[in-house]
């Protein structure tokens, strides 16, 4: 259910390491409480977002929610397809509902994050 | 074609509601009246229907809705007790509801005298020095209350950027702050629904400018520190801010201004009774202690001898925020309700509202998951999470199915900290039978869940209008300014 190889944070947000870069997206935990997403609010390539300050903001019919950034740096990617199809991050939060790729200043605030297990315990699921 | 055409759409070229005599002055062209560039170069889109449409057409739009006067409206937070309609007469008053906003303050001392006594009653209920009537409605009460603290700290020349808020506030106060210009720090509740005075300390320091606390808390709990949490704040020089959103359940039995809050707003539309539901309009009175007095928005009532006038001569003040004195008849209404009552009855309003809110929590105990198991105030939060995770069935279902029942659905979803809230505030006016007959719908609905679920999951049946699609509703939004 949570790769094993992605980092998790309290906010419910994975970062998934890419050769230096690192994937965001948030969690199925996350995309089911929210329930159906309707709206993703992301930056714009080149911005900057900081480790745990908000990023953007993922809108549902039941909340709107504050995206936070599980580690800082420089947006060099964002996920253009939840602009018409943000159900994706539904359907596939781990995976196809990502949201933004980040160019990591400081990689190692990632460790600061939790593995798999302890997320599953953060979230009462382990 | 959908079943209730818009008012638009009843449009018949040429068609008049009313017919007036030939003018018996000459008539002057208009472009000799309006400069060009102010006269329209297309009529305005406006329906051409007769007086018997436009009667039809509301009055079938009104049927369609629910309302207080219609059936129990348990909408938690929100406080929809019943409106009396002797309200009504007296703020149609000619006196009242013909006074012109630029009648001279010579010609309009009942209405000031009106506005002076309403204010000393609420400053006297609020344990405050000074009140404003101006703010319309409670989030406006929001951002004049944390406007007025931003004069005080800038004319003592104070930088404070933060505002602290509970993890279980209202959406409103984050908003306030953060259009106020104030950095947002939430912080968490404790186990017992408290503000966490321990998490709450760590945030604490000079560059905090408030607190902004709702007491009893969105969990319809009483902040039982809330004299520690003000000592606190007041040691760094902050402001306490009180969202006086459920001043229901302590109205005439504990004062703010004695809890330590420096500012709070009341929604007159909720504790006082004016109407609210589909527009108000709200009125959002924002009282403060003395300290803050010179900041409140002008012009400000002020009694001289047996003489009422404007006062617009402050120039502390953060100006005006709003057309003339407030939603006025409102004032009126919230008159009528504070002296109909006296202290007795308001205290009997507040004893009311949380008995009833605890009657139905008990009864309710056994069938719904009750999260924070303590005595309530004027409203509890349940939790549909047992349905949820036994039958399949969320909250949001339960809610629509309550309509089936003839009751308008308790707040959901809200507070944030709760899973598949149900938020109920059954307010004082209403009758032990019809407590009865709501505690019979919920269990109802609960055997429901386990016997029959797709019957609440497709819920509602009976409404005029089924279960809607929001999901795509807010996927595909289909929005327009003009008749297509």
């Amino acid at each position: 259910m949570y790769p094993e190889d992605y980092r998790y944070s309290s906010e419910h947000e994975w970062a998934k390491r890419e050769n230096g870069r690192v994937r965001v997206g948030i969690t199925r935990f996350a995309a089911d409480r929210l329930t159906d997403v309707v709206y993703v609010e992301l930056p714009q390539v080149g911005s900057e977002v900081r480790f745990m300050q908000p990023f953007g903001v993922v809108e549902s019919v039941k909340a709107a929610s504050e995206l936070y950034a599980p580690v800082s740096g420089r947006v060099v990617e964002v996920n253009e397809r939840l602009r018409d199809h943000p159900e994706l991050v539904n359907q596939d939060p781990h995976g196809e509902g990502w949201m933004i790729v980040v160019e990591a200043t400081d990689p190692s605030e990632l460790d600061r994050l939790m593995d798999a297990q302890g997320y599953r315990r953060h979230i009462g699921e382990a | 074609m959908r079943d209730f055409p818009l008012i638009f759409e009843r449009s018949v070229p040429g068609r008049r509601g009313f017919g007036l005599p030939e003018s018996d002055v000459p008539a002057q062209p208009l472009e000799e009246l309006v400069p060009p560039q102010a006269l329209r170069r297309r009529p305005p889109a406006l329906p051409e229907v007769s007086e018997l449409d436009v009667v039809r057409h509301y009055t079938r739009l009104s049927h369609r809705n629910f309302s207080i006067d219609e059936g129990f409206y348990p909408l938690g937070s929100c406080t929809m007790k019943y409106n009396p309609k002797l309200h009504e007469e007296l703020a149609r008053l000619p006196g009242f509801a013909r006074l012109h906003p630029y009648t001279p303050e010579e010609l309009a001392q009942g209405a000031l005298q009106l506005l002076w006594e309403l204010g000393e009653e609420l400053r006297e209920l609020a344990g405050m020095d000074a009140v404003t009537f101006q703010p319309a409605a409670g989030a406006h009460g929001e951002l004049v209350g944390l406007l007025v603290i931003r004069a005080y700290f800038a004319s003592r020349g104070e930088k404070r950027t933060r505002v602290i808020v509970p993890d279980s506030a209202h959406g409103t106060n984050p908003a306030t702050a953060a259009m106020v210009g104030y950095e947002v720090v939430t912080v968490r509740s404790d186990a017992r629904g408290n503000l966490d005075l321990a998490a709450l300390e760590q945030y604490l320091d000079e560059r905090t400018a408030a607190l902004m606390l709702t007491n009893p808390n969105t969990l319809g709990l009483f902040e039982e520190q809330v004299d520690r949490i003000s000592e606190r704040v007041h040691a760094v020089g902050a402001q306490m801010y009180l969202d006086g959103a459920n001043f229901n359940a302590m109205v005439g039995i504990t004062r703010p201004g004695d809890q330590g809050f420096d500012v709070m707003h009341m929604n007159l539309h909720k504790t006082f009774s004016t109407p609210h539901g589909g527009g108000g309009p709200g009125a959002g009175v924002v009282a403060v202690k003395s300290h803050l007095e010179p900041f409140l928005p002008v012009p400000v009532v002020v009694r001289d001898g047996d003489r009422y006038r404007l006062d617009f001569d402050r120039p502390q003040s953060v100006g005006r925020v709003r057309a003339f004195y407030g939603n006025f008849a409102n004032l009126v209404r919230a008159y009528a309700y504070l002296r109909t009552l006296g202290a007795e009855g308001l205290r009997a309003v507040a004893e009311h509202a949380v008995l009833h809110a605890n009657y139905l929590r008990v009864r309710l105990a056994p069938y719904y998951e009750i999260p924070y198991q303590r005595i309530c105030k004027h409203e509890f939060v349940a939790s549909g999470v047992r349905q949820k995770r036994r039958d399949g069935v969320t909250t949001r279902d339960i809610a629509k199915r309550l309509l089936d029942y003839g009751f308008h659905a308790p707040t959901v979803y809200f507070p944030l900290i709760v899973e598949e809230a149900i938020m109920i505030e059954p307010t004082e006016t209403e009758s032990l039978q019809t407590l009865d007959a709501f505690v019979d719908a919920m269990v109802a609905i609960d055997r429901e869940c386990r016997e029959d679920p797709e019957k609440v999951r497709t819920a509602p049946h009976t409404t005029a209008v089924g279960r809607l699609d929001e999901v795509r509703a807010a996927r595909q939004l289909d929005l327009r300014w003009r008749p297509a």
